[in-house]
């Protein structure tokens, strides 16, 4: 290495000093081109000053601004195609050190063209820090130039795109090909303090650096986006470092959307609050402790407000029955009589209901008898100047709620048939609502094995007269019929 | 009520967008805007790397604009914001409103594409044609060549599936929970059948396409983003080990690019049937690293599943790779100098590319701790498993203790406490 040196320095004078000005901060080419004369001459890195546009030129004030001649005998200078593509990245950089620190590596290149392969190494890692954050820089570029829409006032030019940003490092003219490959029938400009570029649909051209006060204060279109930015953001998830680390503070001013940020932290927890709260109506966090004994069961039901069924002024009504029955009948809902008896079917539905059973010889005492939905709901009415209770269909989402308990005496009792009794009951057991023509008759299995059967509701039939209410109660039996005859297939 | 704006309709839609996972834009067909058929050229282009416009501040980042077309919504699914039993606002955007707002913002540089999917309105099939006619006047009507990902609609016929596959880069259909039993119970209007038949379809046509452009180098291309999937995680009781078996049989029979997990969060007008406790992010965070591990680190779903706890969960406390590495002691020190790129994979603390660094460096050196240290991140995290010319863990791997010793504070971990 130093006799080779000694040899080269035979070109260079030994006391020379070479000064490089580059005509841009972001000319590799150039800098590619002298770097090459530089080598073959033998100047050793600590000889040369590299002056970019308005950098300080002053370091080696005597030194040389022409360059050597390059010696006829010279070889040629080795660069793999790692450092080539690194130093295109890292010549963007805006450090002052980088064409130094870029010529000290292909110095080196040269004793060892397979430095490069050696991360640990100090130039090399420093190389590829620079050339990284020129990467990160360009990708934020991409992602962040907001464009605003100008009207243009000249005739026939329409639609004008402009935008401002403040890039970090020399990654303007490099990032031009991005912009127009993606916004090539539009015309555009992006003014930045380092020079801007317009393209006019056809042809880009570059322009002097530009003020912020040279682009448009703003766009119409940035409340709708601030609005999106605001309600696509899930308060429940606030994970504001992940936030800071990919879009750094330094480039929130030219966002319109981050002026929403400490806004949107700030209202986070409240925005969850009410979020979980609104869904609180139900048994928020109290999934793991559901009663293991239909005691508990019916102790909790009478405490239960879990919907608003359970304000009225009314008891709630236990299911009744073996705790190892081997069929479960699922009704609708408690109706007056049952409220004040506090058992189920004990009213004019019930009493039709054991005929019913009778007929089809099933022991309605063999079987467990329970509601979908465990209170009475009703509205108050002035009847014949007597106050009355009228009954009211549940909501799906009373009936949702009110699947918890349900469910809690179903895991008790482990019927191997459930028989419910109308699209309330069933929605109870399944969750979803069901068409009772379209499903009685058929069983639908249940998750624990256990097999669902519909059939209407026996204060369906008591609704109906004639020939229709035939029909239904002949349907009604045959629905107790074949469960009848399930019921001793499967109990053995 | 008063005719909605679209500002109105822009929040509740995009509200109710926010629980989907995926943002992703990155992996399809290279394209951009320059000339075309009309000359002119058209608006937007895809690099293979996705961009990133915004990040929230949820920490997620935002690359498409994520809206449903409508969220009103036939079905009732008790996990959904939008099931039909649910009290939310509803609105309700047409095709042509959609476009014209992905093309704004496409225009301002806000995104880079759509991301629709919707709740199902009439019937499955008119919803899903009402997806393709965005993505249909997106494509045709306005040459856009930016990302589309649509959320196709299991029930809907298989030919329309289709047709959004022809104008998307990607589609999905969200198997929505691990279990099936899951499903029965928390989405009764759904059918884990017809679900993974529509996948099955989609995967044959994408197979049909490549196969086609081999052939023909102008046969349409049919969602070159691929297919992925969503579940909800911690709705239902499925644990970790089951999550994990499910994600990588539906990689392995749909040739899903993604799996996509959804922490069950809490919903406004929640439905009763929720276990509703929020489960930790952590955990659906655990979840993705053990999808990474699997993805590009080699290791296989039983590997996941053997560093989960008895109750088969991955540990909330530590990392998926460092659990199993404390359960398989034996397979380290690992010497950084000798050991096979599989091994070197293996050690907590060590990622691809420090890996790839080590291996390149290796080769003109022999590496020692300082080395490594200058190659990684955190040395401390990787010193008890590996040994360098001038370091070996000694007994280090066998004490008790290591696992709180390399564990992170809890309260790092929670970052939001539920
Ligand atoms: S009807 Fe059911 S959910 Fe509603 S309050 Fe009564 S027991 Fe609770």
């Amino acid at each position: 290495m130093i006799a080779k040196q000694n040899m080269g320095l035979q070109h260079v004078k030994l006391s020379s000093y070479y000064v490089v000005h580059l005509p841009e901060a972001d000319d590799f080419d150039f800098w590619r081109e002298r770097a090459r004369v530089l080598v073959q001459c033998e100047v050793p890195p600590d000889r040369i000053a590299w002056v970019e546009p308005g950098g300080s030129g002053d370091l080696f004030a005597h030194g040389d601004r022409n360059m050597p001649v390059t010696p006829a005998d010279a070889r040629p200078v080795r660069a793999n195609r790692r450092f080539v593509s690194l130093a295109r990245n890292a010549i963007l950089h805006s450090d002052p050190e980088r064409f130094a620190l870029l010529y000290r590596l292909l110095w080196r290149l040269q004793a060892n063209p397979r430095m490069m392969e050696d991360k640990a190494d100090t130039d090399v890692r420093r190389v590829e820090d620079l050339a990284k954050n020129v990467r990160r820089d360009s990708h934020k570029m991409h992602a962040f130039v907001r464009f605003r829409l100008v009207e243009s006032e000249d005739e026939g030019l329409g639609e004008h795109y402009v935008a401002w940003f403040e890039p970090e490092h020399h990654i303007l003219r490099a990032n031009a090909g991005f912009f127009m490959r993606r916004f090539s029938n539009m015309r555009w400009s992006i003014l930045t303090p380092r020079g801007s570029l317009h393209w006019d649909g056809s042809s880009m051209s570059e322009g002097p650096p530009a003020q912020r006060s040279d682009a448009p204060g703003g766009d119409p279109m940035e409340d709708l986006w601030r609005s999106y930015y605001a309600a696509i953001f899930n308060p429940a998830r606030l994970k504001v470092g992940a936030m800071l680390k990919e879009m750094p503070k330094k480039y929130w001013k030219n966002m319109p959307e981050a002026a929403l940020i400490p806004e949107l932290i700030a209202g986070a927890q409240n925005r969850e609050a009410a979020m979980v709260a609104k869904g609180k109506s139900v048994f928020s966090g109290e999934f793991e402790k559901r009663p293991d004994t239909l005691e508990a069961i019916d102790k909790a039901i009478h405490a239960c407000r879990k919907c608003p069924i359970g304000a009225l002024d009314n008891h709630a009504v236990m299911g009744e029955g073996p705790r190892d029955a081997a069929l479960m009948i699922v009704g609708e809902q408690p109706g007056d009589h049952e409220d004040q008896a506090g058992r189920p079917f004990v009213g004019p539905a019930g009493k039709l209901l054991d005929q019913h059973l009778d007929r089809a010889g099933i022991d309605r005492r063999s079987a467990y008898v329970t509601n979908a939905v465990k209170h009475f709901k009703y509205v108050p009415k002035i009847v014949r100047g007597g106050k009355r209770r009228l009954h009211q269909n549940p909501q799906a989402k009373e009936i949702d709620t009110c699947r918890w308990w349900i469910e809690a005496e179903r895991a008790i009792v482990q019927p191997k048939l459930v028989l419910a009794m109308g699209a309330s009951a069933a929605r109870g057991l399944l969750g979803r609502t069901v068409s009772i023509s379209k499903v009685r008759g058929v069983p639908i299995p249940l998750e624990d094995g256990s097999e669902l059967w519909v059939t209407a509701h026996p204060s369906y039939l008591l609704r109906l007269d004639g020939p229709a209410r035939e029909e239904q109660a002949r349907l009604f039996d045959a629905d107790l019929a074949a469960v009848k005859a399930r019921l001793g297939e499967v109990a053995g | 009520m008063a005719a909605q704006s679209i500002l109105q309709k822009l929040e509740i839609l995009a509200d109710a967008a926010k629980y989907d996972a995926s943002c992703a834009s990155s992996g399809t067909a290279k394209r951009n805007s320059m000339g075309g058929p009309n000359g002119r050229g058209g608006i937007g282009s895809t690099e293979g790397m996705g961009i990133c416009h915004a990040y929230a501040p949820d920490g997620r980042c935002i690359s498409l604009l994520k809206i449903l077309l409508t969220n009103h919504c036939v079905f009732d699914c008790h996990y959904c914001v939008n099931r039909k039993s649910s009290n939310v606002a509803r609105a309700r955007f047409t095709p042509q409103e959609v476009v014209d707002l992905t093309l704004a913002f496409y225009r301002r540089n806000y995104i880079e594409g759509l991301f629709l999917s919707s709740g199902i309105v009439k019937s499955s099939n008119h919803t899903m044609e009402q997806l393709v006619e965005v993505a249909r006047i997106l494509r045709e009507e306005h040459d856009f060549r930016g990302y589309i990902h649509l959320k196709t609609i299991p029930e809907a016929d298989a030919e329309m599936v289709h047709q959004a596959g022809l104008y998307a880069d990607r589609v999905s259909i969200n198997v929505e929970l691990p279990t099936d039993s899951g499903l029965t119970r928390l989405a009764p209007d759904k059918n884990a059948a017809q679900i993974e038949g529509a996948m099955g379809k989609v995967k044959a046509d994408l197979v049909e396409a490549k196969d086609a452009r081999k052939r023909f180098r102008h046969a349409p291309r049919f969602a070159p983003a691929g297919q992925s999937t969503q579940m909800i995680v911690g709705a239902d009781a499925a644990t970790d080990s089951d999550i994990v078996g499910k994600a990588s049989r539906l990689y392995d029979s749909f040739g899903l690019r993604r799996v996509y997990y959804s922490a069950f969060s809490p919903i406004p007008d929640a439905s009763a049937v929720l276990p509703l406790k929020r489960p930790p992010l952590i955990r659906e965070h655990r979840l993705y690293q053990s999808d990474w591990l699997m993805r590009f680190y080699g290791y296989k779903p039983a590997d996941v599943m053997q560093a989960t706890e008895p109750d088969g969960n991955l540990p909330l406390d530590i990392d998926p790779k460092l659990a199993w590495a404390l359960k398989f002691r034996g397979a380290f020190p690992v010497d950084v100098n000798r050991a096979s790129k599989e091994q070197l994979l293996r050690v907590p603390g060590l990622g691809v590319k420090a890996v790839g660094k080590i291996l390149a460096s290796r080769r003109h050196r022999a590496l020692r701790l300082d080395d490594v240290a200058r190659l990684t991140l955190s040395i401390t995290k990787v010193r008890p498993f590996i040994c360098t010319v001038d370091w070996r863990p000694v007994l280090l791997t066998d004490r008790a203790d290591l696992r709180s010793l390399l564990a992170p504070k809890t309260e790092q971990l929670e970052l939001f406490a539920a």
